[in-house]
């Protein structure tokens, strides 16, 4: 478990609602969800949810900690906004599923294999680099993030796309080393780390 | 017609050799015959997409946002940012929205763009390029410049979900919304107006991490336009584009369909009826071709 894991535990002890309105993104909306579930049959991913929306309010409030940050859930969020414009209260579901996500993630309780959760690291830190989408490296890394083997695999399994990409001129064959994204990249490297020091300050993660 | 000027935020897909230049393609070839000039903001980065939450947390998502926007502000005075790009102007656009209603993240954010040289007042409306073509222009001017009407072609207008929402457009609906059938039809094409897919999601980027569930998706948006007897689908988003179209054939292997239906933008279209080249339109960037197209856009 992380130290700042323990800290948390420590400082909210079991409140776990006041832990996620003062942590997680949007959290302090979390009490006015009424149950009536029309997040979770708006989601396109519904049936694959280990607990929807809906539930993971009900658990926060009910101390569940564990089950809510360490759950796969959240992660199946598309981001499609649906059951924010369909929400009767008008919770800002997308983003507090996302904010549940990211400080499950913060904390290291989040599943480790968890596919979106590891995509989601590899496109941050692409763009963070040069401020720009590099899409070749964003693909070979998405490929290869399980190793050599699997990465190979995969790219026979994806070369119909990747070929029909190159044909029209939508990849750049030499991507990994032509694209050169910002010019005010040390910048934007200096911005990032700034923001990240001010978030941390403020959430009192440091 | 007056020549109304913006400032342009394109985004990383459409960059040259990105998976939307083709997309960018048509836009210039579009704006141009609409006599709309996009002066394109300078350095522009990503604006962070809706996949970066996890690793990027709140307050540095802004700030990718708040550089766009304060270089928009010192470069191009006065004008509105528009974004062609359905993530783009949404991740633009909430970040302005929280910006406006916290004095902290204001501070913040202006404390960090200082250091290079950088300031964000959060002014310019943050506008999405169909916002532009209904409100600025407006289905009139849109329909002048048509010299070749797409006469016979069937199209399953697919507005996706970051287009249509959290704003979307004003006035339209969210479950339904008519702008995209709107256009088509002015083009003298015909929208299949029973396509009942058009706000569906793709799966957006978890199409990379999730994919046995987002082709369940997209097989679900590309069965309807068949159903429906579209000859193509038409999109205003870049990812949705991508989705539906370039996982054809593994949604054919997986399910033994014999899906091969072409998905254009909205700006090649337009740019096909206003009379350019299928070069000009960017057709030569769609991996399954839009024979219709081409051959209209060839015809003399």
């Amino acid at each position: 478990m992380s130290n700042l894991n323990t800290a948390m535990v420590e400082r909210y002890r079991n409140d776990f609602l006041k832990e996620v309105e003062a942590n997680v993104e949007m959290g302090d909306w979390v009490k006015m969800c009424m149950q009536c579930g029309v997040c979770s049959g708006s989601c396109p991913l519904g049936p694959y949810w280990e607990h929807p929306p809906q539930e993971l309010f009900m658990m926060i409030r009910a101390g569940k900690r564990d089950e809510v940050l360490k759950s796969e859930a959240m992660w199946m969020c598309t981001s499609c906004y649906n059951c924010i414009v369909r929400c009767p209260r008008e919770l800002p579901i997308t983003h507090i599923m996302h904010g549940l996500a990211s400080y499950a993630h913060r904390l290291g309780l989040a599943p480790k294999m968890n596919p979106t959760r590891r995509f989601s690291v590899i496109f941050w830190r692409n763009i963070a680099k040069t401020g720009r989408v590099n899409e070749m490296e964003l693909s070979l890394r998405l490929y290869f993030m399980d190793g050599f083997v699997k990465g190979v695999k995969k790219g026979i399994e994806m070369a119909g796309v990747g070929l029909g990409m190159l044909r029209t001129g939508r990849l750049n064959p030499f991507g990994l080393f032509a694209h050169k994204g910002c010019k005010g990249k040390q910048d934007i490297q200096k911005m990032l780390k700034h923001a990240h020091e001010i978030e941390a300050k403020r959430k009192q993660f440091a | 017609m007056a020549k109304k000027e913006y400032s342009f935020y394109p985004g990383c897909s459409s960059e040259r050799k990105a998976s939307a230049s083709n997309y960018m393609v048509s836009v210039e070839a579009m704006c141009k015959t609409l006599d709309v000039k996009l002066n394109e903001i300078p350095d522009w980065n990503c604006c962070g997409a809706s996949i970066g939450y996890a690793e990027g947390g709140e307050l540095p998502r802004h700030i990718m946002n708040a550089r766009n926007i304060a270089l928009s502000e010192s470069n191009n005075p006065g004008q509105d940012i528009v974004a062609t790009c359905a993530a783009c102007w949404l991740g633009t656009k909430e970040t302005q929205e929280r910006v406006a209603h916290s004095g902290e993240l204001l501070a913040d954010i202006n404390s960090i763009l200082g250091a290079a040289g950088l300031k964000y007042e959060g002014r310019q409306p943050v506008r999405h390029m169909f916002e532009v073509l209904i409100e600025d222009l407006g289905y009139d001017a849109l329909k002048q410049p048509v010299v070749k009407p797409l006469e016979g072609v069937k199209i399953a207008g697919y507005v996706g979900c970051q287009t249509n929402r959290p704003f979307g457009v004003a006035g339209e609906s969210f479950e339904n919304p008519k702008y995209l059938d709107k256009l088509t039809e002015i083009m003298g094409a015909e929208p299949v107006e029973k396509y009942d897919q058009k706000v569906t999601c793709c799966g957006g980027a978890l199409a990379f991490s999730e994919p046995e569930k987002s082709q369940a998706q997209i097989k679900k948006i590309i069965e309807s336009a068949y159903d429906f007897g579209a000859d193509m689908i038409v999109t205003p988003c870049p990812v949705c584009q991508m989705n539906t179209e370039v996982y054809q054939g593994q949604i054919n292997k997986k399910y033994g369909t014999k899906f091969n239906i072409p998905v254009v933008y909205y700006s090649q279209l337009m740019t096909v009826a206003y009379g350019g080249t299928a070069k000009e339109a960017g057709l030569d960037g769609n991996i399954i071709r839009a024979t219709k197209l081409e051959e209209i856009a060839a015809k003399k």
